[in-house]
């Protein structure tokens, strides 16, 4: 190692900071992922509840995963500072989905709890039947194999050129790591829609929209940019980060964010003017049973908690350039994030002509145990790499963003 | 270096004294020296936008972005105003069952309505409050002026300032090592 290299070494503090993030994640994860399972037995629930509340934490933090994939790839093409002083974040959220994959195998095998499609009624239904080139339990297998080994293979094959690059300081693996991510965008976001399709949307499987995959991978995105925000504000307090940051970096981190608050707004707007404007039976269903018998507050919560009160909290400058008030909003969009998800999945199992709102404690240990299986993985993987890629041909630069000449 | 400030006669109305630099980073450094040294009346030209000089001069003006937030409120709350009026009071008419005012569908025209006022506003308040078009600008009497949209970086403190001497001014300005300074008439 050259000089250069040693003076962004991890500071040995940072490491063990690191290394107790980990295993306190670790512990919650396991106690909640524990009273999940075991919600199956206890009273209030049963297979199905326990089912819809792991759906719940599974794809809240699959996506975290997924959308650090993204991410990663997305900095590779566009690259700026933001990306850099983040890619190795990115690289250990994406890592993740090596073990995140594997939450797939308990929807698929009591996939007749949770898809009606998949059960002998849905089966023998005339809209299924006619929907059975796509809705058949063998190629959902297929798919989902599909979509496991697309992340996992493109996760290893970026993570281990980007190491290479780390070590040999070439540029022609950096031109490499643009060149996969381009393709590798494109087919993201190709199979991530018909993911969220196979295991999101077919919940309601009369029911279809065409931008519901995005609208899944933003809230994924958005998400992951708001836990990434929020440890970078712990790896800051350290070397090689503590000298390395401006308030510049977290303005761009900020931006991104509000950008995302927006974007989600957005597409969940436009699918709701386009189902109103059409009021077709198989498309309003899902705004009833989420508008009526209570579900309406938490339509109410998500307007205003998942869009307009982080809008004004981002839009103003130093607010964003704070990294104490940009941890907070960020902590805070990942819970609201998980009402988001919440809303998605539980209002599809009551009836349209008479929705009630249903909140089961299952609901609220499933994420928090998902949530602390996917920190522990990722605060595992974040020291194995220098925190900084010392490959990067433009790591000076990113490091000098935001400071005088 | 050439100093030709002194060539000149003192008895024309002076705009102010222009240093010249050759890189960005001098220019923030000057301009940083210029208002810890207590000038409140000088200006940086640029050929193109450099944020460290916000900080270096110390701008705080946010009148423009003021000026657009309550535009672009009265445009929300026009927008939606215009819609809701048109479609209950002027011309109410009955679509598919739903209500005269429709929620969702209003919020397109009233979005479209915040951006185009709130645009609209910031434009004609930055252009009035920096007192543009102006035709005539003293800073162009400085021939090699031309190369502020080139590749040459400007400081100029003008007479106005309470500190302006003319000879203190051109000693300090010195003193930031420019590559030249001039006198810029009025």
């Amino acid at each position: 190692m050259t000089t250069t290299d040693q003076s962004y070494a991890t500071a040995p503090q940072l490491a063990e900071t690191l290394k107790r993030n980990s295993t306190i994640a670790a512990f919650i994860g396991l106690v909640f992922l524990g009273l999940t399972v075991s919600g199956i037995f206890l009273p209030g629930g049963s297979l199905e509840q326990f089912l819809r509340s792991y759906l719940i934490g599974f794809w809240l933090w699959f996506g975290v995963g997924a959308a650090s994939l993204l991410i990663l790839m997305t900095q590779f093409l566009t690259g700026g500072a933001w990306g850099i002083i983040i890619r190795r974040q990115c690289e250990a959220g994406a890592k993740t989905l090596y073990v995140m994959c594997f939450g797939f195998v308990p929807l698929l095998v009591w996939s007749k709890h949770l898809y009606w499609w998949t059960t002998p009624a849905g089966t023998a239904d005339k809209v299924i039947q006619a929907k059975a080139l796509y809705l058949n339990y063998p190629f959902l297998v297929g798919r989902t194999l599909i979509y496991s080994a697309f992340l996992m293979g493109l996760t290893w094959l970026l993570t281990s050129l980007s190491k290479k690059e780390d070590e040999t300081k070439s540029t022609a693996i950096s031109a490499l790591l643009e060149k996969y991510s381009a393709p590798g965008v494109l087919i993201f976001f190709i199979l991530m829609t018909f993911c969220s399709v196979d295991f999101m949307m077919t919940l309601e499987p009369y029911w279809y929209s065409t931008i519901y995959g995005f609208m899944m991978i933003i809230g994924w995105v958005l998400t992951a940019l708001a836990i990434i925000i929020a440890n970078t504000t712990i790896l800051q307090q350290e070397e090689p980060l503590r000298h390395g940051l401006t308030s510049r970096h977290y303005h761009d981190l900020g931006k991104l964010l509000f950008a995302m608050v927006m974007m989600w707004a957005y597409l969940n707007f436009s699918q709701l003017i386009i189902t109103w404007s059409g009021n077709l039976p198989t498309e309003i269903v899902w705004y009833i049973k989420r508008w009526n018998g209570g579900w309406g507050w938490v339509a109410m919560i998500l307007l205003f908690g998942h869009f307009i009160l982080p809008f004004l909290l981002l839009i103003s400058q130093p607010a964003k350039r704070n990294p104490a008030f940009i941890r907070a909003v960020a902590i805070y969009l990942v819970v609201v994030h998980a009402v988001d998800v919440f809303s998605l999945v539980e209002p599809n199992f009551t009836s349209w002509q008479a929705p009630k709102f249903a909140l089961s404690w299952l609901d609220i240990t499933a994420p928090l145990g998902f949530g602390g299986l996917w920190m522990a993985l990722f605060y595992r993987n974040l020291p194995v790499m220098p925190l900084l890629p010392l490959g990067a041909p433009d790591l000076q630069k990113a490091l000098n963003h935001g400071r005088s000449h | 270096m050439s100093v030709h400030a002194s060539d000149q006669t003192l008895s024309t109305p002076l705009h102010g004294l222009m240093a010249e630099f050759e890189t960005p980073g001098q220019l923030v450094a000057a301009a940083r020296k210029t208002r810890l040294a207590g000038f409140t009346k000088f200006d940086a030209y640029t050929p193109y936008p450099i944020h460290e000089l916000d900080e270096a001069m110390d701008l705080h003006d946010n009148r423009v972005s003021q000026c657009t937030l309550v535009g672009g409120l009265l445009g929300c709350i026009g927008g939606f105003s215009l819609a809701s009026w048109v479609s209950s009071v002027a011309w109410p008419l009955n679509i598919g069952g739903r209500p005269l005012i429709s929620i969702p569908m209003f919020i397109p025209v009233t979005f479209e309505c915040t951006i185009l006022i709130g645009g609209l506003t910031a434009a004609f308040s930055m252009l009035i409050m920096n007192g543009l078009p102006a035709p005539y600008h003293s800073v162009f009497n400085v021939d090699r002026f031309v190369n502020a949209s080139r590749n040459k970086f400007f400081l100029c403190i003008e007479s106005e300032d309470q500190k302006f001497d003319r000879s203190a001014t051109e000693a300090f300005l010195l003193s930031l090592n420019p590559e030249e300074i001039a006198e810029v008439a009025q």
